[in-house]
C-alpha cells in the first residue's frame, strides 16, 4: 500500500466522522503514519548507502561534475546574494529598534555579522537552493526515470548512481559553502548600507566593530552547516527523482516532496548542528 | 542456448508479475514475445538486464549466470547488450550523435572523434542523414526518435539486442520501415534478439520464433510460421484480436 501521509490523515478524518470508535482510530492513524515514516526513512537510508558506495566511488564523470557545479553553484548566486542582502538590511533595522541609542553602534554590526554567518546565511541559502536546485534535480531525474532514460543508461554500461547522483552530491556539497561565503559578505554589506545610510552610523567604526566581533568559528560553523545542507538538498532531490512513478503527476509529486523534505531536514539539521557546535558543553 | 531463463519469479508486494517464466533463445535467433499489457513482458527484460532482481529462478547468458552481478562483472555483462526502448529513452540534454555514441564514449572509452564517426555511420545505417546528428532529440519526430534509438542500441555492436515495443505509436508505414531496419541490422550483426510487442504484423516480420506470455508465464513457444496453427486458444484469441475467448480483460461492464 502506497499511501501518502496526507491521504492517511484524510482517510482517518473520514472514518472519524462515520465511526464511533474514535479513540482507537486516532491511535491507528498515528501508528500508520509512524510506520509510513519508518519505511520512508529505511528507503532513504538504502538510497544513501548506494549513493555513497556507488555514486562517490570511481569512475568519475568530470564533465558532469563541472556541469552540475555550474548549475548548482553559479546559477544560484543571484538568488542567494539577494536573499542575504535584504536579510542583512532587515536585521540591522530590527536590532536598532531593540537596542538603546548608546549600545546600538556596537550591537547592530556585531549581531548582524554573527546572525548572518552563524544562522541566517546558511539556513536561508539552504532553503533558497532547496527550492531552486532540489526541485530541478528531482524534476530532471524524475523525468529521466519515467521516460526510461535511467534504464537506458544501464544498458549503455553507465551506472546511474555514478553518472547522475555522484556529480550532483559533490557539486552541492562543494558549492553551498562557497555560496554561503559570498552570501555572508553580501549580508553584512546589507547591514552596513542600512546602518550607514539610514541609521546614521559611522562607516569606519561599523566595519571595525564587525571585524573585532566576528570570529573564525562564526564563519566556519556556517560553512560546515552549508556543506551539510548541500548534501541534504542533492540527496533528497536525487532520491525523490529516482523514485518517481507514473507520468507528469508523479514527477510533480517527486518535486514537491524533494523541496518539502529537504527544507524540513535543513531546519532540523540546523538545530542539531547549532546545539552541537555552540551548545553548552 | 544463448539466453536461458528458468522458472523466474518476480513479485511487487502482493502482485505476482512473473510466475515461473521459462524461455530459451538460440544464438543468432530472433524471438518475439507477444502478450497483452501488464503481462510481465517489460519486467522480464529488466530482470535479464539486472535492472530488477528476480525473486527466484535462474537466468543464463551463454551458459553464465546473470543474476546478482556486481561491479566489473556487471559492467562486462551489460556491454554485451543493446536495447531499444519503447519511448526511445533518448537523453534529451545531449545531441543525437552524442546519444548514439554514448555507450561507446562512456562505457567503452572510445575517443570522442572516433565515437562520432561510428555514430554518424550508424545513423546512415538506420536511414538518417548525418546532419540529423547535430540536432537534439526533442527536434525529431517519433519515427526518427525510434531510429536514433535503434542506432544507439546497435552502436557498440552488441551480441544481444532487446526491442521493447519497437513499432508502438508509429504509423503502419513507419512501423514497417522500423521492422525492416531491425531485420537488416540484426542480420548484419548476427545478434540474438528478444523483442516484445503486441503488434502481430511486426511479430511476423521480425520473428524466427514467437512466444506468448500470459499472467507471467510462457504459455506457448514455437516457430513464427506455426503461429497460425498453434492449437492454443489463448494464442488464437490474441493473434486474431478477439475480445471473447479464454483471456478475460479486467473491464468493468456498466
Amino acid at each position: 500500500m502506497n499511501f501518502s501521509p496526507i491521504w492517511a490523515i484524510g482517510i482517518t478524518a473520514a472514518t472519524l466522522v462515520t465511526n464511533r470508535e474514535v479513540p482507537l482510530n486516532i491511535i491507528a492513524a498515528i501508528g500508520r503514519l509512524f510506520l509510513l515514516f519508518c519505511a520512508e526513512v529505511g528507503r532513504v537510508a538504502l538510497f544513501l548507502k548506494d549513493a555513497l558506495t556507488q555514486g562517490l566511488t570511481p569512475r568519475y564523470y568530470f564533465s558532469q561534475m563541472a556541469l552540475q557545479f555550474f548549475r548548482v553553484g553559479y546559477t544560484s548566486l543571484p538568488v542567494v546574494a539577494l536573499t542575504s542582502f535584504f536579510t542583512g538590511g532587515a536585521l540591522a533595522l530590527q536590532i536598532y529598534t531593540g537596542s538603546s541609542p548608546a549600545t546600538a553602534g556596537q550591537l547592530v554590526p556585531s549581531i548582524v555579522a554573527i546572525g548572518i554567518t552563524r544562522e541566517l546565511g546558511p539556513v536561508l541559502a539552504g532553503l533558497m537552493v532547496a527550492g531552486r536546485v532540489g526541485a530541478s534535480i528531482a524534476a530532471e531525474l524524475g523525468t529521466m526515470r519515467v521516460t526510461e532514460q535511467t534504464d537506458a543508461l544501464v544498458t549503455l554500461s553507465t551506472n546511474p548512481f555514478k553518472y547522475l547522483v555522484g556529480p550532483r552530491l559533490l557539486a552541492a556539497v562543494v558549492s553551498l559553502p562557497l555560496l554561503v561565503a559570498i552570501g555572508d559578505t553580501i549580508g553584512i554589506m546589507g547591514g552596513y548600507i542600512v546602518g550607514t545610510r539610514s541609521l546614521g552610523f559611522n562607516g569606519f567604526s561599523y566595519i571595525k566593530t564587525t571585524v573585532d566581533q566576528l570570529h573564525f568559528d562564526d564563519i566556519s560553523s556556517g560553512l560546515i552547516k552549508a556543506a551539510v545542507f548541500g548534501f541534504i538538498i542533492a540527496l533528497m532531490g536525487c532520491y525523490h527523482g529516482f523514485n518517481s512513478k507514473g507520468g507528469a503527476q508523479g514527477v510533480g509529486r517527486a518535486t514537491t516532496s524533494a523541496v518539502v523534505s529537504s527544507a524540513i531536514m535543513i531546519l532540523a539539521a540546523n538545530f542539531a548542528l547549532t546545539s552541537l557546535l555552540f551548545g553548552k558543553h | 542456448m544463448h539466453i536461458e531463463l528458468e522458472n523466474v519469479r518476480k513479485s511487487f508486494g502482493p502482485k505476482h508479475v512473473l510466475n515461473g517464466l521459462s524461455l530459451k533463445v538460440e544464438k543468432g535467433k530472433s524471438l518475439v514475445v507477444i502478450g497483452g499489457s501488464g503481462t510481465g513482458k517489460s519486467v522480464m527484460l529488466k530482470c535479464i538486464l539486472g535492472i530488477l532482481q528476480p525473486d527466484s529462478g535462474s537466468i543464463k547468458i551463454a551458459g553464465e549466470n546473470a543474476v546478482g552481478l556486481r561491479g566489473e562483472a556487471r559492467d562486462k555483462f551489460l556491454a554485451r547488450f543493446g536495447m531499444l526502448f519503447q519511448g526511445g529513452a533518448l537523453f534529451d540534454s545531449i545531441s543525437v550523435w552524442e546519444n548514439v555514441a554514448f555507450g561507446l564514449m562512456q562505457g567503452r572509452h572510445t575517443p570522442r572523434a572516433k565515437a562520432r564517426e561510428i555514430a554518424m555511420e550508424k545513423l546512415v545505417l538506420v536511414g538518417l542523414s548525418a546532419d540529423v546528428g547535430k540536432l537534439y532529440p526533442a527536434e525529431l519526430s517519433g519515427g526518427m526518435q525510434k531510429r536514433v534509438g535503434l542506432a544507439r542500441a546497435i552502436a557498440a555492436d552488441p551480441e544481444i539486442i532487446f526491442f521493447d515495443e519497437p513499432t508502438t505509436g508509429l504509423d503502419p508505414i513507419m512501423a514497417d520501415v522500423i521492422n525492416n531496419l531491425i531485420v537488416d541490422c540484426v542480420k548484419r550483426l548476427g545478434a540474438t534478439t528478444i523483442s516484445i510487442t503486441h503488434d502481430m504484423a511486426s511479430a511476423r516480420k521480425i520473428a524466427d520464433d514467437i512466444a506468448m506470455i500470459y499472467k507471467g508465464e510462457i504459455i506457448w513457444q514455437g516457430p513464427a510460421k506455426m503461429i497460425d496453427r498453434s492449437g492454443n486458444p489463448y494464442v488464437d484469441q490474441f493473434i486474431l484480436g478477439r475480445a471473447d475467448g479464454p483471456i478475460k480483460m479486467d473491464v468493468l461492464k456498466a
